[in-house]
């Protein structure tokens, strides 16, 4: 395959339109399920068909396009994505969140702030919110329609009444502009305070199930919880191995036969950031990995996600509760 | 250190080099030729061609070549290339009435004006290894040849309709809808059921169609007509202003007739389920029309036994292999983050419990 045996960015301009109108009215619906006639794409349903047609849509020849899948740039995913666009388009590509224009990603939001002007493209698996509460899609689309959201609070509430706490780590369901209830795809929710009020545009492609969402500019977004259960953005309580940030979000790798731990940012672009800039790994990521995971508890990892402080965590989780967004999910 | 999830450019253009190595085999041996596979492997391309909606013999076999043999595989190299061709315009439905059969048969009537022609069929075969064909013998003789009967050959169905029998063929003139085209949605009509039954997974159709003759939403199907043949495929060109023959393809159309004891608010009569596949496909063609018969229940007034078969939502969301596949083996990707997550969320509730847990037993 060569660039010149297709269209720009793939599509033909007819496709391209009709996404196009799709992502129009999302924008103009934030959190709203539009279908969309999603085509076959050559990378596999759940590989990121959404994403790809939605960045297909969104692309002009003077973009720049930054690719992640789990924050990183080399994943295999998100190299054969970027490749794919560097050769059906032709455009320029980046690994710096702050350079890049379009942003297509798969289970993160970078760490670096994005900017007004930016897109940030989320592949999606599966769009609806309310799927595993209710697997037909003509009564998931009537409970949005009445916003009839009881069954995701009892869901909610229920986790709370059985593991004391809401066990929905990624994937976390999210309040849009006070209206749809929305799926923010699979994010670990320590991303999710980044998509409220961000001056990025958010759009979210999912293929298989022929589905566009948005998140306009500046929207707010709040987190489901409950007034005494309030939502806490978490992550793993350690400190990057390589640039020594305690506030990014982290992978955990095992690094030796023993299954001994070490934790690095799951953001590429930030850490070699934070790396080029001099900062390099502390004393504590040392001490963090020569623990086992096991002996550390809640309140010590709570200690770490407080320690981050708020110029660079975007919501530190408050174990006080004192400043949880206004609860959805009273009733 | 941290070298396992790095170096994914490099490692992908080696993966992809030794996957080409791997599909040629050992150089050693002649390679296959898209037209040894389109020739002699024909229900592998008539299978490629049908589940991945592209009637075009050499692209499919050329897919089947590319992906070593892996039939979902192929499907989906046909639709990717499918999804990229401009769209002139539709044909005119195709006339199968007047198509020209190599294989026709009933299973309802002992004879019927037309005859029973077997075809190319391995269903009278004994399924004993031919070793001769291993050892690349000489070509079969011509199987012998009747005369050509250009007649069109009469629809078993129409016998029955004709006493009233069997329900009429539902008329339906409005153009229908196309799940390429336009996002599917629930309810779907029976066009696009069809539709995406056609382009849906063989042995997915089979099995649910299987599951209705064991007794999940039973229909007690008999083939009323099965034929396989060419037709002419017809379009109006509007410069023309009347439709011309583009070409043919090979179809196979499956009819079934239903037992029908009535319902609410239909009389006792047989009723119809439809299958009809790109080339010679009768297990596909046959499935579908079996499971095509399975969701009709609610226009016949039949009861929903909550049945797979008559689960519109679950056998048209489930039936697409391109689709299936692709969801399934996505959970091969990377998914660290989210199951950084899951671990810290379980370590959590882990600590809690079994702090919870020991201040018990110290009470």
């Amino acid at each position: 395959m060569t660039g010149t045996d297709y269209t720009f960015a793939y599509l033909d301009e007819d496709t391209k339109r009709m996404i196009r109108r799709a992502l129009l009215k999302a924008v103009a619906i934030p959190g709203y399920q539009v279908p969309f006639a999603s085509r076959e794409m050559p990378m596999p349903y759940g590989w990121g068909t959404g994403g790809v047609q939605v960045t297909a849509a969104c692309l002009t020849p003077e973009d720049r396009l930054k690719v992640i899948d789990q924050g990183a740039d080399d994943t295999t995913n998100a190299v054969s994505i970027r490749r794919f666009f560097q050769r059906v388009a032709g455009v320029a590509t980046t690994t710096r969140t702050a350079e890049a224009t379009v942003i297509q990603t798969r289970h993160r939001i970078p760490e670096t702030p994005l900017t007004e002007g930016q897109i940030l493209v989320f592949q999606v698996p599966i769009p609806e919110p309310l799927r595993f509460l209710e697997p037909r899609e003509p009564e998931t689309r009537r409970m949005h329609a009445l916003a009839d959201y009881g069954l995701m609070h009892v869901k909610l509430y229920e986790d709370i009444a059985r593991h004391g706490a809401i066990a929905t780590a990624y994937a976390y369901p999210v309040t849009v502009a006070g209206r749809y209830v929305a799926d923010p795809s699979p994010i670990p929710k320590f991303d999710n305070p980044k998509l409220s009020d961000s001056p990025a545009l958010q759009l979210f492609g999912a293929g298989r199930e022929q589905r566009i969402y948005a998140i306009p500019p500046h929207t707010r977004v709040v987190s489901l919880d409950f007034e005494d259960h309030p939502f806490a953005a978490t992550k793993a309580a350690g400190v990057c191995a390589l640039c020594g940030d305690d506030a990014s979000y982290l992978d955990e790798v095992i690094v030796d036969d023993a299954g001994g731990r070490m934790f690095v940012c799951s953001d590429t672009d930030h850490c070699a950031g934070r790396r080029a800039a001099g900062l390099g790994p502390s004393a504590a990521a040392g001490a963090a990995a020569a623990r086992p995971p096991e002996h550390r508890g809640a309140a010590a990892e709570a200690a770490v996600c407080a320690a981050a402080g708020p110029a660079r965590a975007p919501v530190p989780p408050d174990p006080a509760g004192g400043q949880h967004p206004a609860p959805e999910a009273a009733g | 250190m941290y070298v396992a999830v790095k170096g994914g450019e490099a490692a992908i253009e080696a993966a992809h080099a030794w996957l080409a190595e791997a599909r040629r085999g050992d150089p050693g041996i002649a390679s296959l030729t898209v037209a040894q596979i389109r020739e002699q492997l024909t229900l592998a391309v008539n299978r490629v061609m049908a589940e991945g909606s592209l009637y075009d013999p050499d692209l499919a076999a050329l897919a089947i070549r590319q992906a070593r043999g892996d039939m979902i595989e192929a499907v989906f190299l046909i639709r990717a290339y499918r999804t990229t061709l401009p769209r002139f315009g539709a044909s005119l439905p195709a006339d199968t009435g007047a198509m020209r059969v190599v294989r026709r048969i009933s299973a309802t009537f002992k004879d019927a004006p037309g005859g029973q022609v077997l075809g190319p069929t391995f269903d009278y075969t004994h399924r004993l290894l031919d070793f001769a064909l291993a050892a690349e013998g000489a070509d079969p003789a011509p199987a012998p040849r009747a005369a050509a009967d250009l007649r069109p050959v009469p629809r078993i169905a129409a016998f029955l309709g004709s006493e009233g029998l069997i329900e009429p063929q539902p008329v339906a003139d409005d153009p229908p809808g196309d799940l390429t085209r336009e996002p599917l949605a629930f309810p779907a009509d029976r066009a696009l059921r069809l539709q995406a039954l056609a382009r849906a997974d063989e042995g997915f159709t089979l099995g649910m169609a299987y599951s209705t003759q064991r007794g999940y939403g039973r229909t007690h199907a008999f083939v009323g007509e099965l034929r396989i043949g060419t037709v002419e495929v017809e379009m109006e060109v509007p410069e023309l202003g009347f439709a011309v023959c583009i070409g043919e393809v090979e179809l196979t159309e499956c009819e079934t007739v239903n037992q029908f004891t009535g319902s609410k608010s239909e009389p006792p009569q047989f009723t119809r389920g439809y299958g009809l596949s790109f080339g010679q496909n009768e297990r596909k063609a046959i499935s579908m029309s079996l499971v095509d018969r399975a969701l009709r229940w609610r226009e016949l007034g039949e009861e929903n036994t909550g049945a797979p078969a008559q689960d519109e939502e679950f056998v048209l969301a489930h039936g697409d292999n391109v689709q299936a596949t692709g969801f399934l083996e996505h959970i091969k990707l990377p998914h660290y983050v989210d199951f950084q997550a899951e671990l810290e969320l379980i370590r959590r509730l882990r600590a809690e419990a079994l702090a919870g847990a020991r201040a018990e037993s110290a009470e």
